[in-house]
């Protein structure tokens, strides 16, 4: 009993999607807002907890499972990330012909799958939680269906991932044969005397390919913009934002608990890594003209800088990842909420369907506007102390030009997402389009308004988060 | 010892045959089948190998559920027939690659043969359907558990993407 306690947050998740699918039997399906009502109450009670068990340490089920600061700040941030997502599906969803029961029990499902990252304290469950995270969002991806370009994102995602997984698992296998361990401080322990450094070390590259497909690092990126293009909106913001923590917990879980004294190895990889992953991100988003790709090509790019922080490594680094996962989630979730408010019926995703913007929904282009300035890193947003957070740190262990690199790349993103602010403020809005003064109160105005306040708050008041995310970090076992 | 080793000779040739039948054959659900007898002779060999439980698994997961999948897909799309032609001429580079990686192969398991300390006996564990079953429900209980939500979520998924609403 106790040891489920240590659990409790994927638990929540899981116990929440299994009676979530047999209640949603008995709802009739034009009143499916119910289930996701409850799905964000489960969502919610997972974060809750999570809060609440903060300063819970501890390790159970013979070495399966560990709990953590940075477990339970992942457990928070996914589940906050949940809610908002069902926030903005309720009316997305329902235009688009997919406000379905299953569309919330396999979010939750895939929710449990995040959480129980930050508790892997295995390989077997660090592998066996990134499945359960990846198989509901390919399903998630083509819910759409049979809308064409939904299914192709989905097929993609599905064919592609099941591809990474097997570099995943095959580097497990080479690593457990590296050590004859499994467990994450069982590696740790037998690194020192291991006889097989090769092993160790193709090990530990094929499952870098594996994570990094998760994480969506360059060159393991090309299937970003087409999925994140095809799927739903929101699935893409849930995608997006909360797959993206999950992936980098878990190679701060393989990379820095497991395989931390092989780090003069796979350090000099991560720069490598990260320097390519925020140039192709940043050039590749310069010349789109839709949104969603330009988007998934900044979901690439700040991949690369959260790599940095894990190539700089320490606490600082680490701190600035986990300090980032949110700052980014915050500034992402507004700028899908935004793009998902701004057409009633089908969505327009070229960049200049929102000219004029700030004439036809002001409030929209505001949050829009925070959004982009936030993942533009402009003070005082939190995408600003991120940044600077990641960059410190590299510049700290004698990274320069890597942070060097992260400025410039930083300074070219700022072409594409002024772009977007410049033709919501200064261009005329297209004929016909109704101005509508002030907006509604809706929920889906709330989420989204709510995710660019974060991005302000945090970047004003970044002091309360940081502490806590340092007290995590320096609690990792 | 002796009986055993005639068992493994028998099963072997089989087995081998098996294999080559199944590559010969140019009815694809022969070839299936020759697939399906190949399966039950190395399922044989865990037995004598001293692991019952590898062999029952084999038994039922390949020579079973995923064999009925694959005839069950050849006879779905009717591609029981392979075409008269030979070879497709874009796939001439076909087989001298397939010599020269099998000859690799051989080589390879060659040398692992010859090689000292290759041919140690591992040290015999227990590897009864009873101890896996222990272990299963203790030591890896809980990704035995994750395993399960995991499958629950494919199947509502697969569910989800199939189903006329």
């Amino acid at each position: 009993m106790n040891e489920l306690l240590l659990v409790l947050p994927p638990l929540i998740f899981a116990l929440g999607g299994v009676v979530l699918l047999m209640v949603d039997l008995a709802i009739p399906r034009e009143r499916k807002s119910l289930t996701a009502g409850m799905a964000a109450v489960v969502s919610a009670a997972a974060a809750l907890c999570a809060i609440l068990q903060w300063g819970l340490a501890g390790s159970g089920f013979q070495g399966m499972i560990s709990v953590d600061g940075v477990a339970l700040a992942l457990d928070a941030l996914v589940g906050v990330i949940g809610v908002m997502t069902i926030g903005l599906s309720l009316r997305y969803n329902a235009l688009r012909g997919i406000l379905r029961g299953e569309f919330f029990v396999l979010m939750l499902f895939s929710l449990s799958g995040m959480a129980l990252i930050g508790h892997a304290a295995n390989l077997l469950t660090i592998f066996l939680a990134i499945e359960l995270l990846s198989i509901p969002l390919y399903v998630l991806s083509g819910i759409a269906r049979p809308r064409l370009d939904s299914e192709e994102s989905a097929m993609k995602y599905f064919l592609l991932g099941a591809f990474a997984s097997g570099f995943l698992v095959f580097g497990m296998a080479l690593v457990y044969g590296a050590t004859g361990q499994l467990s994450l401080t069982g590696i740790a322990r037998t690194l020192i005397t291991s006889t097989s450094v090769p092993l160790l070390v193709v090990g530990a590259a094929l499952m870098l390919v594996g994570l990094g497909f998760k994480v969506a690092a360059a060159p393991f990126h090309m299937w970003t913009p087409d999925v994140y293009q095809g799927a739903p909106t929101t699935v893409t913001a849930f995608m997006s934002t909360a797959t993206k923590a999950a992936g980098f917990v878990a190679l701060l879980r393989v990379f820095g608990v497991a395989l931390g004294d092989l780090a003069n190895v796979w350090q000099p990889a991560f720069a490598a890594l990260s320097a390519l992953t925020m140039m192709i991100g940043n050039l590749g988003a310069l010349t789109q003209i839709n949104l969603k790709r330009m988007l998934a090509y900044s979901s690439i790019a700040h991949a690369g800088y959260l790599l940095m922080g894990l190539a700089a490594g320490g606490v600082s680094g680490v701190r600035g990842v986990v300090f980032y996962l949110p700052a980014y989630a915050a500034a992402s979730l507004a700028a899908f909420a935004a793009m998902t408010a701004a057409h009633n019926g089908e969505e327009d995703q070229s960049i200049s369907a929102y000219a004029g913007l700030s004439r036809t929904r002001p409030g929209w282009a505001l949050v829009m506007a925070v959004a982009m300035l936030s993942l533009l890193g402009i003070p005082p947003t939190a995408g600003f102390v991120g940044k600077y957070m990641l960059f410190q740190s590299a510049i700290d262990v004698g990274l320069v030009p890597l942070a060097v690199i992260g400025v410039l790349t930083s300074v070219v993103s700022g072409y594409y997402y002024l772009r977007v602010i410049v033709t919501m403020y200064f261009e005329a809005p297209p004929e016909g389009v109704a101005v509508t003064k002030g907006n509604r109160l809706s929920l889906h105005w709330v989420t989204g308004a709510i995710a660019a306040a974060a991005s302000i708050v945090l970047g004003i008041l970044p002091a309360p988060l940081i502490n806590a995310v340092t007290a995590g970090v320096t609690s990792i076992r | 010892m002796q009986a055993e080793f005639i068992v493994f000779l028998a099963v072997a040739l089989v087995a081998i045959g098996a294999a080559i039948g199944m590559a010969l054959s140019r009815h694809a659900l022969y070839a299936a089948m020759f697939l399906v007898l190949n399966f039950a002779c190395v399922a044989v060999m865990y037995l004598l190998l001293n692991a019952p439980f590898l062999a029952v698994a084999q038994v039922t997961v390949y020579t079973g559920a995923i064999m009925v999948l694959f005839v069950f897909v050849i006879m779905l799309l009717g591609a029981e027939k392979l075409p008269a032609q030979e070879t497709r001429p874009e796939m001439r580079w076909q087989r001298p690659l397939a010599i020269g990686l099998g000859a690799f192969l051989l080589l390879q398991v060659g040398l692992a043969l010859a090689l000292p300390g290759m041919r140690a006996a591992p040290e015999p564990i227990d590897a009864s359907p009873l101890a896996i079953g222990m272990k299963l429900f203790t030591t890896y209980l809980f990704p035995f558990e994750v395993a399960s939500v995991l499958l629950l979520a494919a199947m509502v998924g697969a569910v989800t993407l199939t189903r006329k609403d």
